[in-house]
């Protein structure tokens, strides 16, 4: 605690001084210089037994030392139990002398008892201790072996995710290893013991007769000799079995993937027929082991009783010719039979051993890629990242594609760091490479990149990172809200820590002591991460505003707006908000009522039915929480029926719903099943217009009355989906309404405690968490039928905002939204403003753009470069452009082809007949 | 007013008329009905046409906007078809339509229309008709227009007077 405190309080004196809460301001000459802790670089030994040493020695020798000290009392309660049945129970010599005591028979029995308890007990708590502090070693050292797996996947090159798919990676981390945790507590703990064991015991036999003794252990050289034989061929495969189960891994993964390109192809069965041939393979090397590991026993065993077969035979004899005493054959007999479980466990530990060992190796191999980053850059912590200045000098770089293309060819330029550049080329002409070798996220085969006389290969991470900007055409979203998305820029290291009370803060200690003892990083995820400075604002409060101006400069204000206005808002999180929202919502309706509009938004009133809404709606008049109320299935809500059975409405809304089914079927029957008209205007859906025509027949005979329950249900279900203002099928007349009104009311007043817990009330004076920003403020319905409401009652509702200040708050709201897994919840255009906005929001000395806007629609585009341009003036842009043309405005254009730099200057000089730049253009 | 009484109103359309009532009731039920105050336009010249409004209440102006300022041609009462060329072929609007009072009206939406007729070939034959019809008329006004013009440019009388037409 205290050591990652100091951490992060000297990080944030280098970074924020003066920021630290309750830290006056400190000059640079006054700071105790206190460079960070750099987190620990780990690498990964080529050997599991290395891997152990390295880290775990002591615990190793602790660990022995503790079972060693165990013996004493394992040897006093085996010998203990004869004592109390030779001497205490059959003794005849009393009273008997115990530590210069006299006890009579009983007393002594039970004073032995007492003794052989306790050593029960004792040995209990040995065991209990040896195999937790097993556990321990064995989990801090998979903690450490995983941690190293993740650090080392950080500094991959690109290239290999090109090439590799993540899904070989994942078991390597999560499942492979998993059993590397206990075997790391026995590796030298089991074989000591066992072997100490089964020595002690060979040397007693010895003792006791050496001919038979040296019988007994006779075939363990043969077993020594053949074992590992039979294990290579085991080893063998299971290395195989491992490298075709990532394959199964692998084609999961590829098929989640592609699943479009699966079913649009119809390749189904050659995919099923791949799988399956792949599911073969594991099955023949599986069976393959079986067959082997079981012959391997089948062989143990054979020799095993091979030992008694001599004694029998051999000793026997001996004992007949009167060689050998009678009593001695027995004695070795059961001491053979004693040395059967040591040299069991050690057979079988030399099973797992070998097991772990190929595991170990395999992982680690694969985690040796070449073109690593150093994890040194990658970790170090500079005690001052200071801004980039001067020139980008790119000297006679190339980059060769691992088949040895070369796809950037010895291209020479410098770039100021006020400058605005622009790179253009055809696709595959090396701009795109160019672009990550600028942002170093490759390496250049050859060349030199400096960036202000600074070597680009010596440049930690922490500088780049925080330095440079970079965005590409697809880039990746965390899943998580867009807000953290665009933070992350901003989290480099944590900053200010937590405040803890006392056993939150023990709690943190003891994780952080772990972390350590497993080699593992000792910062605080709880911790502020933020750093403000370099976003160029003092607080959260400066933050969110200029989060509002990079995202007005990118023109992606209006969508974060639409999506604040769809979002939710936890009113018990911010009452302040909800309070002032709620002003919004009777600022609206004045405003409606000033500009003589009420009529375009039917507003909730709980006395009136909102013929704007649906049926169920009206019903509910509420926004169910979770699946109860869901208005989609409100029809079969028990609590709905009850109320509908006791005033009498079930008949009367299953005979509308008769009507509905009526009207719908005259009017859809002809239409092809698959027309757009059915999911456009039908209650019914084409797949279900045969079984409403049948029952529409039962009803002409005996009315509605006469229908089974579920015809009924069926027809229900039709009224609650009505809107009076927009249905005029003619049902939902002024009588109905009212009785529907009654039945909100004793819906309401009748529903049970635990179900009132589902819904959110329509509530004038409330906010109504679970009901969107933009239906708490209009508290209705915008009007069906009314001209202008679809485009002035947004826009009213946008000047009330603004009126209020509330605009930033919502927002607010729209980036708190989730962007789901990978962005996908929003359109590339979307991802790829988030990703600028991300690079911006950290004001880098050198933005690189690799065709970040290639998603965005022409006059978007324009606006967006604008925008780029005036916030990145006075500081370095590399733009790669997707489409030449939009080069005219920079100062300055690089034109790639074939790898090299062919052209470069003003886009005026360069757009002349024949040129390159011309040929690009014109190919647009 | 519901769908029955709204395609009661449609049939009376001559363009409508010969229509089968089921699809005709589904013209009605994909229309939606929208309110206008007074003054507020159902639709703008110049505008692409992308519905046909059937007045259901009050009153519509039919208005040219012409380099001399706007200038009503017209005025069109409840049960009446306006702009019903707009949802036939890709035109822009040739005129705008204004209301006059508050004015309700149904309507019909260009593409879900179009497909129908697209489907169902008997509401493009009777459409066909109609505009068959029309087109006769228009023909023979503009024979007696075209004499009237020939009378008089032979007396060398005043202007031929203005046809009203939206």
């Amino acid at each position: 605690m205290k050591a990652m405190t100091a951490a992060a309080s000297s990080a944030d004196a280098v970074l924020r001084p003066g920021l630290l809460p309750g830290v006056a301001p400190q000059s640079d000459a006054e700071r105790v210089p206190q460079p960070p802790i750099p987190p620990e670089v780990s690498n990964l030994e080529s050997s599991v037994y290395r891997f152990i040493l390295k880290h775990s020695m002591k615990q190793q020798i602790l660990l022995l030392l503790l079972t060693l000290s165990s013996f004493p009392f394992l040897y006093y309660s085996l010998d203990l139990p004869k004592t109390i049945v030779n001497r205490a129970i059959g003794g005849k010599h009393f009273p008997e002398q115990l530590l210069g005591f006299e006890f009579d028979q009983v007393p002594y029995l039970m004073i032995l008892c007492a003794a052989f308890l306790a050593l029960v007990f004792i040995n209990g708590a040995f065991k209990y201790a040896i195999n937790t502090f097993k556990g321990q070693i064995g989990e801090r050292m998979l903690r450490r072996f995983r941690y190293s797996l993740y650090q080392r996947l950080l500094c991959f090159p690109l290239s290999y995710f090109h090439k590799n798919s993540s899904a070989q990676i994942i078991p390597m981390i999560t499942v492979e290893c998993e059993q590397l945790g206990g075997f790391i507590g026995d590796a030298f703990n089991l074989p000591l013991f066992q072997g100490g064991q089964l020595l002690t015991m060979i040397l007693f036999m010895f003792m006791q007769d050496p001919i038979l003794a040296a019988a007994a252990i006779a075939l363990y050289p043969v077993q020594g000799y053949i074992i590992p034989k039979l294990q290579f061929k085991v080893n063998q495969l299971a290395k195989q079995r491992v490298r075709t189960v990532r394959q199964v891994a692998d084609r999961v993964q590829e098929s989640a993937a592609g699943i479009v390109e699966i079913q649009a192809n119809d390749t189904v069965k050659l995919n099923l027929t791949d799988f399956a041939h792949v599911l073969g393979r594991i099955y023949d090397i599986r069976f393959e082991i079986y067959k082997r590991k079981f012959f391997a026993k089948f062989l143990n065993n054979f020799i095993g009783q091979l030992t008694p077969f001599f004694f029998y035979s051999l000793g026997g004899y001996l004992v007949i010719k009167g060689d050998l005493s009678f009593g001695a054959l027995v004695a070795i007999t059961v001491a053979q039979k004693d040395l059967a479980s040591p040299w069991k466990e050690l057979l079988d530990f030399y099973q797992i051993k070998e097991n772990s060992r190929i595991t170990y190796e395999q992982i680690v191999e694969q985690f040796q890629p070449s073109g690593m980053t150093d994890a040194k850059l990658l970790l170090a912590e500079p005690e001052q990242v200071m801004p980039l200045t001067g020139e980008l000098s790119v000297a006679n770089v190339s980059l060769d594609e691992d088949d040895k293309s070369r796809v950037v060819d010895a291209v020479s330029f410098t770039v100021q760091l006020d400058e605005h550049v622009a790179i253009i080329g055809q696709s595959g002409s090396g701009k795109s490479e160019l672009a990550l070798l600028l942002a170093r996220l490759a390496r250049p085969s050859s060349g030199r990149i400096t960036v202000g006389g600074l070597d680009f290969a010596e440049l930690p991470v922490a500088v780049i990172g925080r330095r440079i900007g970079y965005a590409a055409a697809m880039p990746y979203l965390f899943a998580g809200t867009l807000r953290d998305n665009l933070l992350l820029a901003l989290r480099h290291i944590p900053l200010r820590p937590p405040e803890y009370d006392e056993t939150l803060g023990r709690e943190r200690e003891r994780q952080l002591y772990e972390a350590r003892r497993s080699g593992n990083i000792d910062f605080d995820l709880q911790a502020d991460w933020i750093d403000y400075r370099s976003a160029g604002v003092s607080g959260p409060a400066e933050l969110t505003e200029r989060i509002a101006e990079i995202l007005r400069r990118l023109d992606f204000e209006e969508d974060i707006y639409g999506l604040g206005l769809r979002g939710r808002l936890d009113p018990a999180a911010q009452p302040e908000l909800a309070q002032r929202l709620l002003e919004a919502r009777r600022a609206l309706e004045q405003r409606l009522v000033a500009e003589g509009i009420t009529n375009l938004v039917e507003t909730y009133d709980p006395e009136r039915y909102n013929s704007n809404a649906t049926v169920a709606e009206n019903l509910l008049f509420g926004t169910p929480i979770g699946p109860t109320f869901e208005l989609d299935a409100l029809a079969d809500n028990i609590h709905v029926r009850r109320v509908l059975d006791q005033l009498g409405l079930t008949d009367d809304l299953v005979e509308a719903g008769r009507q509905v089914a009526a009207t719908m079927t005259e009017m859809f029957a002809g239409l092809p099943p698959e027309h757009e008209f059915f999911e456009q205007f039908s209650f019914i859906g084409a797949h279900e217009l045969p079984e409403f025509a049948s029952v529409l027949a039962a009803a002409e005979n005996g009315g509605v009355g006469g229908l089974d329950r579920q015809q009924r249900d069926k027809l229900l279900s039709l009224p609650f989906k009505l809107i009076a203002a927009r249905h005029r099928l003619g049902i939902l007349e002024e009588g109905m309404q009212q009785r529907l009104l009654e039945a909100r009311r004793a819906f309401r007043e009748s529903l049970p405690d635990e179900a009132r817990s589902q819904i959110e009330f329509f509530d004038p004076a409330r906010y109504n968490a679970a009901a969107s920003l933009q239906d708490n403020m209009l508290f209705g319905k915008i009007a069906y039928g009314e001209a202008d409401a679809v485009a002035r009652v947004p826009q009213v509702l946008r000047d009330v905002l603004e009126a209020l200040s509330l605009r930033s708050a919502v927002m607010d709201v729209g980036l708190d939204y989730h962007v789901g897994t990978a962005g996908s919840r929003l359109s590339l255009a979307q991802r790829q403003r988030a990703a600028i906005a991300r690079a911006l929001l950290k004001r880098p000395d050198l933005l690189i753009l690799n065709e970040a806007t290639s998603g965005l629609d022409a006059p978007a585009q324009t606006k967006v470069a604008a925008g780029l341009r005036e916030e990145m003036a006075g500081r370095g842009l590399i733009w790669v452009l997707h489409r030449a043309s939009l080069a005219r405005n920079f100062a300055r254009v690089l034109v790639m082809s074939g790898g090299k730099l062919q052209e470069q200057g003003r886009f005026e000089e360069l757009d002349r007949k024949d040129s390159l730049t011309a040929l690009l253009m014109a190919a647009e | 007013m519901s769908l029955v009484q709204e395609y009661e109103l449609l049939r009376r359309v001559p363009m409508f008329a010969d229509i089968e009532p089921a699809r005709l009731k589904l013209v009605a039920f994909m229309s939606e009905r929208v309110g206008f105050d007074d003054g507020k336009l159902l639709c703008r010249q110049g505008d692409p046409g992308d519905a046909a409004y059937l007045i259901i209440e009050g009153e519509v102006e039919i208005v040219l906007e012409g380099p001399a300022g706007p200038l009503t041609v017209a005025t069109i009462g409840a049960n009446e078809i306006v702009a019903e060329m707009a949802i036939l072929c890709d035109t822009t609007r040739n005129a705008s339509v204004r209301a006059k009072g508050r004015v309700v009206a149904l309507r019909i939406s260009k593409e879900p229309f179009v497909r129908m007729v697209r489907e169902f070939p008997a509401m493009a034959v009777s459409i066909m008709r109609e505009l068959a019809n029309r087109l006769d008329s228009t023909n023979t006004q503009l024979s007696a227009a075209l004499s009237e013009v020939r009378r008089l440019r032979e007396g060398a009388g005043a202007p031929a007077s203005q046809e009203a037409g939206a």
